[in-house]
């Protein structure tokens, strides 16, 4: 078996005490961010990338993912016990987690996060066994108006699972595409959009935008906020879930884990929907729907086995395609081609031990989290009792320091302050930042994409409709919209979010 | 009554930012080569993009000044200020005056007004101040090696 030889090659990857040591990094890093509310996975990852430059690309990728998936384990925790999200794809876990802590039964609920985050990290690294390579041979055979028309149905795609105002959505990935296209120009060498900003010539980084919109602004945006928190710790010592817990939650993990994986696929996808869809889908497969809110273990079950499974399976499109699905993926790209590795579909082929190094360790990293967790969730419960005002100084320093060190620039960090301050007027306007940096990472290849395209079909812009699977992209993106825009769905998105 | 809920709606900001962004992005582009659609200048692609927001900032607009969506709220200008200065700052001081003093500033400016100033609470936050320079001086320039001047 060829799935065979690769895992067992993988495995080779991800056993060195090397990629063992920074797996575990990673996802403890991730736990901590995913436990503290005002700090996501995103900013941690643009945080640590300039360290990431000195590390072999395989084990970089190895603890940035970490990262991602440990974020869903920890973000589950301080839903449960302080009723504030740790990650925004905690949020519906608040509902019933909390309500179930209140009850004196947070450890049922926060083990049964961790079993069934673990189950479904298990179902989605088999996930991306399956379908990463085939799709990766599909792939390449795709030429330029393929990828111009996946891109088109990923920045589709970005806009129909963002939460709030579609049109806004819109105009955010228009505005993205400008912004990246700041820089220089590939094929003329024409300077666009620099001002006469030397530092602009290479386009803004995607560091820079990233800390801004979501580091920066979020800081921002909690300090606003008066803090209140109200730490369950008293009734921790029973952690196991009895067995009336286990056979009415484990249908809800398979359940969160289908929704999750499928909605970690999908352009614009990601861990984020995967857990409202799946809260969704509990309350309406429920009998006793009104049980929802006042501590069902389902309600924690489900979304919790979502975002853990959305976070692994949202690897396949960049992996396989080189297109990332969402914010996070978009960074990750960054960080393999500052490795000066070409993203795309020749990655699997001819990049082996980093495909099936990383999905060795995605699996190995889920066992970390499931055995630490939960032994160390007194370490994290004692985490949530610093204040904010100690917290933020340093959240700050660490994303200063991670800007400037990037390409050693202090236009880097006057930017990202710039990008802070747009930050929170897209946040006060309800506009998503998300699809936005979508779209600043597509930019410059959709550009290219294009413009190759026309070339080849000498300004006849049917090439795009003629090929097969460019139409059938195309044709997706449609139906999206279509779906959304009907009345019926459009009154479930809202149902969702 | 019409104009002040106009006025509060978060979509009619919205929709102007977008229309300005565009119209920004069009006037630039105009210096560009602009092509032809089977070779496309610099200028294309842009001009595209800066039509389509402006579109979008329009149709946001005008839908905001009939239908009524969420209204504004306040923004709190004190986090922002401090935030963004404190920032600034750190970029402006950290190469000539190195990380020790950029830091202490960076950390000092976007902490104002988030303590009380009573002895025990100064000396509780030198100490969490020092030992992040120390931390962050330990952790990016000997640990990691990045180049980073750390004294004036």
């Amino acid at each position: 078996m060829d799935v065979f030889n690769n895992l067992i090659l993988g495995f080779s990857v991800a056993l060195t005490p090397m990629n063992l040591l920074y797996c575990l990094i990673g996802v403890l890093l991730g736990t901590l961010v995913g436990v503290l509310p005002g700090i996501g996975a995103l900013a941690t990852i643009a945080m640590l990338l300039p360290i990431t430059f000195k590390l072999p690309p395989v084990t970089s990728l190895i603890m940035l993912a970490g990262i991602y998936y440990g974020a869903q384990y920890g973000g589950s925790t301080t839903s449960i016990l302080v009723n504030i999200p740790g990650e925004a794809t905690s949020v519906v876990t608040c509902l019933d987690g909390y309500a179930m802590a209140r009850q004196g039964r947070a450890g049922p609920a926060l083990s049964i996060a961790a079993l069934g985050s673990f189950f479904a990290g298990c179902v989605a690294t088999v996930i991306i066994v399956l379908f990463g390579p085939p799709l990766a041979e599909v792939a390449l055979k795709f030429g330029q108006a393929e990828y111009f028309s996946l891109m088109v149905l990923g920045l589709v795609g970005s806009v129909v699972l963002a939460r709030g105002s579609l049109l806004k959505a819109f105009a955010m990935v228009f505005l993205g595409l400008l912004l990246g296209l700041v820089g220089t120009d590939v094929y003329t060498g024409t300077p666009r959009f620099n001002f006469g900003i030397y530092e602009l010539a290479d386009g803004i980084g995607f560091v820079t935008i990233g800390m801004g919109l979501f580091g920066f602004a979020e800081i921002i945006a909690n300090l606003e906020q008066k803090e209140k928190r109200e730490v369950f710790t008293s009734n921790l010592q029973r952690l196991m879930p009895t067995r009336a817990d286990l056979k009415a939650s484990w249908r809800a993990v398979l359940r969160g884990t289908a929704v999750g994986s499928l909605l970690g696929i999908l352009p614009g996808g990601g861990a984020l929907l995967g857990s409202y869809a799946s809260y969704a889908v509990e309350k309406k497969v429920a009998a006793d729907p009104s049980r929802f809110g006042r501590g069902a273990i389902e309600g924690v079950a489900g979304p919790e086995s979502a975002n853990n499974a959305g976070a692994q399976t949202s690897f396949i499109p960049l992996l396989s395609l080189g297109i990332p699905g969402n914010a996070v993926m978009a960074l990750m790209l960054g960080a393999i081609m500052i490795q000066g590795i070409a993203p795309g579909p020749q990655v699997v082929t001819e990049q082996p031990e980093l495909f099936w190094g990383l999905i060795a360790s995605m699996w190995i990293g889920n066992l970390m989290l499931v055995v630490l967790n939960l032994p160390l969730i007194g370490i994290w419960v004692r985490l949530l009792t610093v204040p904010y005002r100690v917290l933020y100084p340093a959240i700050l320093l660490f994303c200063c320091i991670g800007v400037y060190s990037t390409n050693n620039s202090r236009v880097d960090v006057v930017l990202a302050a710039g990008f802070g301050v747009l930050g929170i007027i897209f946040l006060k306007l309800g506009c998503e930042p998300a699809p936005l940096m979508l779209a600043f990472i597509l930019g410059p290849m959709m550009e290219e994409a294009l413009r190759r395209a026309m070339l080849l079909s000498h300004g006849n812009p049917a090439i795009f409709f003629t090929r097969p699977i460019s139409l059938a992209f195309l044709l997706s993106a449609a139906f999206l919209l279509v779906l959304i825009i009907a009345p019926t769905l459009r009154r479930k998105r809202e149902e969702v979010f | 009554m019409k104009l002040k809920r106009i006025l509060d709606s978060k979509d009619f900001y919205a929709g102007l930012i977008f229309i300005l962004f565009g119209i920004f992005a069009i006037l630039e582009a105009r210096r560009y080569t602009l092509g032809t659609a089977a070779s496309m200048g610099p200028g294309y692609f842009p001009r595209i993009l800066g039509g389509t927001l402006i579109l979008f900032g329009l149709i946001i607009l005008v839908r905001s000044l009939w239908l009524s969506d969420e209204s504004l709220k306040s923004l709190a200008l004190r986090p922002l200020f401090l935030v963004t200065i404190g920032v600034l700052a750190f970029a402006v001081l950290l190469e000539p005056l190195g990380m020790v003093v950029a830091t202490l500033t960076l950390i000092s400016i976007s902490s104002l007004g988030s303590w009380k100033f009573r002895l025990r609470e100064l000396v509780k936050m030198a100490v969490l101040y020092i030992g992040l320079v120390v931390l962050a001086a330990g952790l990016f320039v000997y640990g990691l090696g990045l180049s980073f001047r750390v004294w004036p």
